[in-house]
Order: structure tokens, then C-alpha cells, then sequence
């Protein structure tokens, strides 16, 4: 009991501190805070169509948020879900454009190549990991680069739908295969791919003998490797579902929002995610509420911009102040005496 | 005669533009990774050496326009850098706070404040830094571009020097090199671990802030959001490329810089093709070199015992 109020209050504390840094900041360069967070408030959680702009961007950050949360049960950092979320974004709309039949039959291929792309993508950090010894979080960074010169190459040469003129963009999907809205709601599908996803690698982590031998590998490897676990395979695995969730963000995106793969993809969802992962403690379940919370801020941004003239690099500020205060919040854990159980 | 020349040079045009390129676009590349260099071999990663370089180039700018002298924009880079190294190196010092972690989020951090501060500046023009004409003695156009050298380069080529000269000939060298490869050691020697790891990555973040201003303050000599292209980012994999030595490090941001010059060049002599696969080129160079370097069973030769990506 004492445990969570302390893994719930210590990253909600942090966040508090971030807040107030922030509200700092912004004092420096002259803008009043109490406006800033009550713009913030307004701009994420206001109304209800604030409500609907949040939900939208909570929603590819759930499953960029899984592909650091997964990897990090194995105790790897992985920082690969922005190339994994363009890439699959661009082989869901591929396949989105040139497979024909029932817009179910093709929403379902779409996803499918964009987890298979994306899962492939990650993967490719965790086996240089396990068969190379390369650092995962610097390989996985350098992919990200590697994707986005992937992404722009066949945006603009191969996969160029000619009539895009002033913005390269592959072909449409076209507007039957369009994930819809949540009934009586203005709130795309997607987001329920997302909800599910964490529950599920939620049961999967937390409830099943893999996430145990997955949570195992990460806390040590060589009493992993002595108790016989298949240690490449379950690292492998672990990158493979990140790099899926990664990629269904994608598909979520040029489904359900852009309806074509370009460059308005690139929006840093994928770095988010990372940071929605540390908050979460890369506990998947943990993962809902947290991107609600991130994506109300990122939400907020547009309102920052029209009514206090801020440029949109606020909601990046916040958000780097906010990594901060999360990690150096990690050193209070078992510090404070209100937690500790009498017995210790 | 400027396109005479061109034609007579024909395709040894895109060797000489390389070339060109790798000292042009190598200088920040020697900065981050020397700051890199000396953070890492007090037993310290600062992956967020990318928000540092960014947070240079526009602190750079901005008081170059604000005050018209580049080379006072060239020191507040480094002071802006010093600050992001020792705000990495404070936190770091905090017990169970990973660094790699805060690497990230002091990329999210440098670049957003970055961005945040910088947007009255991408219009203005500043004043820049000037370059060294080492080859006036040619006629022809491209060489003489080629070998237009900045000062900052010649500073960098030096500081390489001196920098592996003070690693193995004086006491503060060897006591940072002491503290990474073995923190106990350092503390029965009475040596502050956290003081010095501080310090450390305080003085790279300083390296790394120059190496920005370079970007905004001569090549490509403006300040926008898309300046950088993961340069920061790149010298952490090119410190593990040049084993930790600044002299390697030298010579690898040469050769990292002539990479990045390729794409450009290719397209001026006609090969449009691939262009953005080319831009790719000195990440994949960067990943199939730690790939073929790395070794799962032992660590690498010449890295600091208490540097946690190689352990």
C-alpha cells in the first residue's frame, strides 16, 4: 500500500516541481505562470473539444510509450519509436493504397505491416545488442536518423504520389479506409488501440511467465542465463512488441488523422513517448494516464501560441524540465520515512 | 572561368568538395566529441551532448547579433554549454539516477529551450565568424572554397593536441582518467568522484557549446530549428569509434564530416538520385562501425572501466 502511494506521489511530485519551474521560466521571460497553467488547463482539459484534441495525441503516445516501456522490463533503453513510428506509418500506407476489398480487410493489413515494420525496425537495436554487445539507446537513436532519411527518400522518390505537389505525400489511402470516430464522439478508433495494447502488455508483463522471465533478463542477466532462460530470444521479443506498438502508432496516424504518409508524421511522438514511459516507471498500465496528462499538455500548445504570442517550443521545455525533475526524483525513492514500512 | 574550371575538374570535383567538406563540417564534430571524449573518460555519458550543441549554436547567434562580435557569441555558447554540463553533472550525481536517461532528457531540455529562445533570431542576420583563405594561390573556384579553413578548426586541431597531451603528462588529466576507470581507487586517493565527473562534463558541455556556435556562426552560418543533424548524437558513437583517444577523435570527425559532405556533392556533379540515403550515410557509418568494434563478451580496448554503455 505504502509501495504505490509512493510510486504514485513521487513522479506526481516531480511533475508538481516541473510545473513549477516551468511557471519560473516563463516568469523570466515575462509571461504571468498562474495564465500559462490556466491556459494549459483550458487548452487540454477545458472543453470538450480541448478533451478530443488531448485524446487524439494521448494516442500514439501510448503505444510509442510501450515501445520504451517493453525493452525496459528487460532492462534495455530503448529510444527507437520515432523511426519505428514512421516506417510503420509508411508500410501501412503502402499497403493501404495498393491492397483493394473491404476496408476492414485493409485497416487489418495495414496494421499488420506497420507492427511487422516496426517491430522488425527495433529489433534490429535489440539483436545488435545481444549478438554485438552495441549500446541499445545509442543504436536505436541512430536508427531514428536512419529512418527519417528512409522515410524522406521513399516519400519523395519511390513512393511519391505525383500529384502531391507542394508537400510529398504517398498515395491516399482513400477515405473508405479511413479509421472512423468512436460512436457519438468526435475521438478516433485508434485511441482504443492503444488503451488495449498497454492492457494487454500489461497482463503480459505483469501476469504471465514470459513478462516474469522478461523482468528477469532485466534485473540480472546472468541469473537469467544461469536459470536457462532464453535470453536473446526474450530480448529480441521484448524489442519486437515495442517496435509494434511503435508501428501501430504509425498506422494510427496516417489512418485515422493524415490519411497518407508525409512528413507531417515526424511530430516527435516517438521521443514522447520515452518520456511518458520514465514517468510511467514503464509500467504499461501506468502508461494511460500519463499520455492523457502528456497529451493534454502537447494539446495545450496551439492555445500557449494564440494567446500569449509563446513559440511552440514551450510545450518541448516543459517537457525536457519535466524528464528532469522525474529522474532526479528517482534518488528520493526509499528515502522518505512516511513510506518506509515500520519493519525495514 | 569560374564554370570553365568546373568542367575541367569534371568529377575530381566531388573528391576535392569532400574534402572540403570534412573540414568545413568536421569542426563541430571535433568540439562535441573532445567534450564528449574528456565527460567519458571521467566514467560519465552525456547523451544529450545534441541539446548542448543546439543550445550553443543559438546562444552563439544571439549574441552575435545583440552585441555584433561572433567571438564573444563563440564564448557564450561555451558558457551556455558549461551550464547544460553541469546541470547533467549535478543531477547525475544524485544516487540511482542513470545517465543515459538524463542524456535524454537534457536533449529534450537544451533543444526546447533552444527553440524557445531562439525564434526572434531566425530572421535577423548576425554577424559571422571570418575564414582563413589557405588557398588563395589557386584559380580555380573549388579549391580555393575547399580550402577556406575557420579558426575554430585550427583551435579544435589544437585542442585535440593538447588534450591528449594533458590525458597522459599532467595530474588533472590523470586524475580524471583515475575517476573513470576506477572510482574506488579515486576515492582512497582522497579524490572527490562526484566533484570531479562534474567538472568534467561541465568542461565538455563547454567543448560541445563552441562546436554549436560553429554551426550557426560559419557553416551553414544561420540560425534555424533543423540546424543540426544529430551531430551531438553522433560523437557519442564517434568517441567509442576513436577509443577514447582526442587524437582519433580528431581524425574521425574528418572523416565523419566528409561523409556528411557526400550527398551535397554528388548532387552538384548530377547525382540527384538517393539524395536523402546519402544524408543517412554517417549514422549507418556510425552503426556498422560500433557493430563490427562492439564485442558482446569483452569490453572495448581503451574504455573507461566505470562507463556504464560498455559495461
Amino acid at each position: 500500500m505504502q509501495r504505490t502511494a509512493e510510486a504514485v506521489l513521487i513522479p506526481v511530485g516531480a511533475l508538481c516541481a516541473a510545473l513549477l519551474l516551468f511557471g519560473v521560466f516563463m516568469l523570466l521571460v515575462g509571461k504571468d505562470p498562474l495564465q500559462v497553467y490556466a491556459l494549459i488547463y483550458k487548452g487540454g482539459f477545458g472543453s470538450s473539444f480541448a478533451w478530443q484534441s488531448t485524446l487524439a495525441r494521448a494516442a500514439p503516445m501510448t503505444l510509442t510509450a510501450l515501445c520504451a516501456a517493453i525493452p525496459a522490463q528487460a532492462g534495455l533503453v530503448i529510444i527507437g519509436a520515432e523511426g519505428a513510428l514512421l516506417l510503420g506509418g509508411l508500410a501501412a500506407a503502402a499497403v493501404g493504397s495498393s491492397v483493394a476489398g473491404a476496408p476492414l480487410l485493409v485497416q487489418v493489413c495495414m496494421a499488420l505491416a506497420a507492427m511487422v515494420v516496426g517491430g522488425a525496425w527495433v529489433m534490429l537495436a535489440g539483436a545488435l545488442r545481444h549478438l554485438r554487445g552495441v549500446n541499445e539507446t545509442i543504436s536505436s537513436l541512430l536508427l531514428n536518423y536512419i529512418a527519417i532519411a528512409l522515410f524522406n527518400h521513399l516519400v519523395e522518390g519511390p513512393l511519391r504520389d505525383p500529384a502531391s505537389l507542394n508537400k510529398p505525400s504517398t498515395l491516399p489511402i482513400g477515405e473508405v479506409n479511413m479509421l472512423g470516430n468512436f460512436p457519438g464522439l468526435d475521438v478516433h478508433l485508434g485511441l482504443a488501440f492503444g488503451v488495449v495494447f498497454c492492457l494487454l502488455c500489461w497482463v503480459l508483463v505483469r501476469h504471465t511467465s514470459v513478462g516474469f522471465a522478461l523482468r528477469i533478463v532485466g534485473g540480472n542477466v546472468r541469473a537469467a542465463r544461469l536459470a536457462g532462460l532464453p535470453v536473446g530470444l526474450l530480448l529480441l521479443g521484448a524489442c519486437g512488441l515495442g517496435g509494434a506498438a511503435a508501428g501501430l502508432a504509425g498506422m494510427v496516424e496516417v489512418a485515422a488523422v493524415h490519411g497518407a504518409a508525409n512528413a507531417s508524421l515526424v511530430a516527435g511522438y516517438g521521443y514522447a513517448g520515452v518520456l511518458v514511459s520514465f514517468i510511467a516507471r514503464h509500467n504499461p498500465l501506468a502508461v494511460l494516464p500519463v499520455a492523457l496528462l502528456l497529451g493534454g499538455i502537447a494539446a495545450s500548445g496551439g492555445q500557449l501560441q494564440r494567446h500569449l504570442d509563446l513559440p511552440d517550443a514551450s510545450v518541448l521545455v516543459l517537457q525536457g524540465i519535466a524528464f528532469m525533475t522525474i529522474l532526479a526524483a528517482e534518488s528520493l525513492r526509499g528515502k522518505l520515512r512516511w513510506f518506509t514500512p515500520a519493519e525495514a | 572561368m569560374a564554370v570553365d574550371a568546373a568542367q575541367a575538374l569534371g568529377l575530381w570535383g566531388v573528391p576535392l568538395a569532400v574534402f572540403g567538406g570534412a573540414i568545413r563540417a568536421s569542426t563541430p564534430f571535433i568540439f562535441v566529441s573532445l567534450g564528449e571524449c574528456l565527460t567519458e573518460k571521467s566514467g560519465r555519458i552525456n547523451l544529450g551532448l545534441e541539446g548542448t550543441l543546439v543550445m550553443g549554436a543559438m546562444g552563439g547567434y544571439g549574441v552575435s547579433y545583440l552585441t555584433g562580435n561572433p567571438w564573444l557569441g563563440v564564448l557564450a555558447a561555451g558558457l551556455a554549454g558549461c551550464l547544460l554540463g553541469l546541470l547533467h553533472g549535478v543531477v547525475c550525481s544524485l544516487p540511482r539516477v542513470n545517465d543515459i536517461a538524463v542524456g535524454i532528457g537534457l536533449m529534450l531540455l537544451g533543444t526546447g529551450v533552444a527553440f524557445f529562445l531562439g525564434k526572434p533570431f531566425v530572421q535577423p542576420r548576425a554577424p559571422i565568424l571570418p575564414a582563413l583563405h589557405l588557398g588563395a594561390w589557386s584559380s580555380i573556384a573549388q579549391v580555393r572554397a575547399a580550402l577556406e579553413v575557420n579558426v575554430l578548426f585550427v583551435i579544435g586541431a589544437l585542442l585535440a593536441v593538447l588534450l591528449h597531451w594533458g590525458f597522459v603528462n599532467t595530474r588533472v588529466g590523470l586524475v580524471v582518467r583515475m575517476v573513470g576507470d576506477s572510482a574506488d581507487a579515486a576515492r582512497a586517493m582522497g579524490y572527490s568522484v562526484g566533484r570531479v565527473r562534474i567538472l568534467s562534463t561541465a568542461a565538455g558541455g563547454f567543448l560541445a557549446g563552441v562546436g554549436g556556435s560553429f554551426l550557426s556562426l560559419y557553416y551553414p552560418g544561420s540560425w534555424n530549428e533543423g540546424l543540426s543533424s544529430g551531430q551531438g548524437l553522433m560523437a557519442v558513437a564517434l568517441v567509442i569509434f576513436a577509443r577514447w583517444s582526442p587524437l582519433r577523435c580528431f581524425f574521425a570527425a574528418l572523416l565523419f564530416g566528409g561523409m556528411g559532405a557526400l550527398g551535397p556533392a554528388l548532387q552538384s556533379v548530377g547525382v540527384t538520385s538517393g539524395y536523402y540515403l546519402f544524408n543517412a550515410a554517417p549514422y549507418v557509418l556510425t552503426l556498422v562501425i560500433m557493430a563490427a568494434s562492439c564485442s558482446p563478451r569483452r569490453t572495448l580496448a581503451g574504455a573507461p572501466g566505470e562507463l556504464s554503455v560498455t559495461r
